[in-house]
């Protein structure tokens, strides 16, 4: 059995999928446009909720795909849809002709300099999520005895304006370790998280927002952040409604944390406009049936895994392309001779 | 001082920055699950004295945490430490003991 599988996209989706496919017996051909695999996992410290290693999880996935064939920098030029295969040429010249291919596109981070009134790109001590990351990762913290540092959740996600209504599901989260994870590095300073609502759905995040409120004494305003404004000495005077009180608040940060939430991989949308795929209103690709087939597209012998058909969480994610190897084994099967 | 004709309200606004988190930091040492409040207002709900006049832990707490002592105390004048709202609270929180701490730390 030697047929070819296409693998766009060398996130987790993308490795965990692959992995499968080559152990069920496939020659898979994995392409990532970066120069290195692992997506956004590459680029962060530590997971919720238990606070793992990123770096160790994905030598865990990246371990898995020996005998794949692996192509960084390199993306998808055009695409064909033949008679049950698909015809991909590929930036680096090389031309592949696919049994199936399996889409692992992902999300990018919403752009935050969008959202003007919070300053990122503007004031110095406004980042994002993925920054604050970045430097955990490289232990180079930024500030230097801060008095206190905020978080903003719902960046670009629960936003008609910004251009996403839907909500980013990982953010939540992600916010709540981040807060811990700067009290634990800067234990004087006081740390606020401004929150619509707390999304704690997962097994153990419930358990990491009681730690937070509990052993790290976060505190938890209910109320999205209006304006943000640089003051002569560089710190940054915060403005939002304490909605449990009823009243207006300001608070002055040395430094305040932006979570930017998931839109639509610009990289995978360009692969689907080559084949016409269809997409919902979020701008994620739409599924067969968003209960029974998420890994299916609408096309035959063209699938999904992971966040390019909505925002998933990294367990959900590599469900998927585990899921999604299973139905590409069965739809070769049932539709291709083998060769 | 000269009369402009008008008077300024003062301001509603809360400044965190003021705050003066001593006797909640207190508090919190004596009664730490103070912290785990999430603001459900179970304890409202449940509370008997609530039906006749301002009687709010779930509020009290929240004011507390802005320092805003003698509202919050007003809140609980009312309570006649049934304990009912202990046996709500979801977060397990021993409410009845949390409003003794409350006079012990806040109460003249």
């Amino acid at each position: 059995m030697k047929n070819n599988i296409l693998v766009i996209g060398g996130g987790p989706a993308g490795l965990e999928a692959s992995a499968n496919l080559k152990r069920m017996g496939y020659n898979v051909i994995l392409i990532e446009k970066e120069s290195k695999l692992g997506g956004h996992l590459a680029k962060w410290d530590r997971l919720f909720p238990d606070g793992v290693s990123a770096r160790k999880t994905l030598e865990a996935l990246t371990d898995e795909i020996r005998g794949v064939n692996c192509f960084t920098e390199t993306q998808v030029q055009s695409l064909n849809i033949l008679d049950k295969s698909y015809n991909a040429i590929l930036s680096n010249g090389i031309t592949v002709l696919a049994d199936a291919v399996l889409l692992s596109s992902g999300f990018d981070l919403f752009k935050a300099e969008k959202k003007e009134e919070y300053g990122y790109g503007i004031y110095e001590g406004v980042i994002t999520n993925a920054d604050l990351e970045k430097a955990f990762r490289e232990k180079k913290m930024p500030l230097n005895e801060p008095r206190a540092i905020g978080f903003v959740h719902c960046v670009g996600s629960r936003d008609e304006k910004a251009g996403n209504p839907a909500c980013s599901k990982v953010c939540c989260a992600t916010a709540v370790k981040q807060a811990c994870e700067i009290k634990e590095v800067y234990p004087n300073a006081d740390v606020y998280c401004f929150y619509m609502d707390l999304r704690m759905f997962g097994r153990h995040y419930e358990d990491l927002y009681l730690k937070a409120q509990k052993e790290f004494g976060i505190r938890f305003i209910r109320g999205r952040v209006s304006e943000v404004a640089e003051m002569a000495d560089g710190r940054l005077q915060v403005k939002a409604e304490d909605t449990l009180s009823s009243k207006p608040i300001r608070v002055t940060l040395d430094m305040l944390v932006l979570m930017a939430g998931m839109r639509p991989s610009e990289a995978g949308r360009s692969v689907g406009r080559q084949i016409n795929l269809t997409t919902e209103d979020d701008g994620f690709f739409s599924s067969e049936d968003n209960l029974l087939a998420i890994q299916k597209s609408k096309l035959p012998g063209f699938f999904y895994a992971g966040a390019c058909t909505g925002p998933k969480t990294l367990p959900d994610t590599l469900h998927e392309a585990r899921s999604a190897a299973l139905e590409i084994d069965r739809y070769i099967k049932e539709n291709t001779r083998e060769k | 001082m000269i009369d402009f004709g008008f008077t300024v309200s003062p301001s509603s606004r809360l400044d965190l920055d003021k705050m003066d988190r001593t006797s909640f930091n207190a508090l919190a040492k004596i009664e730490p699950d103070v912290l785990k409040c999430m603001a459900c207002g179970s304890c409202t709900a449940s509370c008997t004295a609530a039906q006749f006049e301002p009687t709010s832990l779930r509020q009290a707490i929240l004011l507390l945490q802005r320092a805003q002592v003698e509202q919050a105390l007003n809140l609980l004048k009312g309570c006649m430490l049934c304990g009912k709202c202990t046996m709500v609270c979801p977060r397990g929180i021993n409410t009845r003991h949390l409003i003794i701490s409350i006079q012990k730390i806040y109460g003249k």
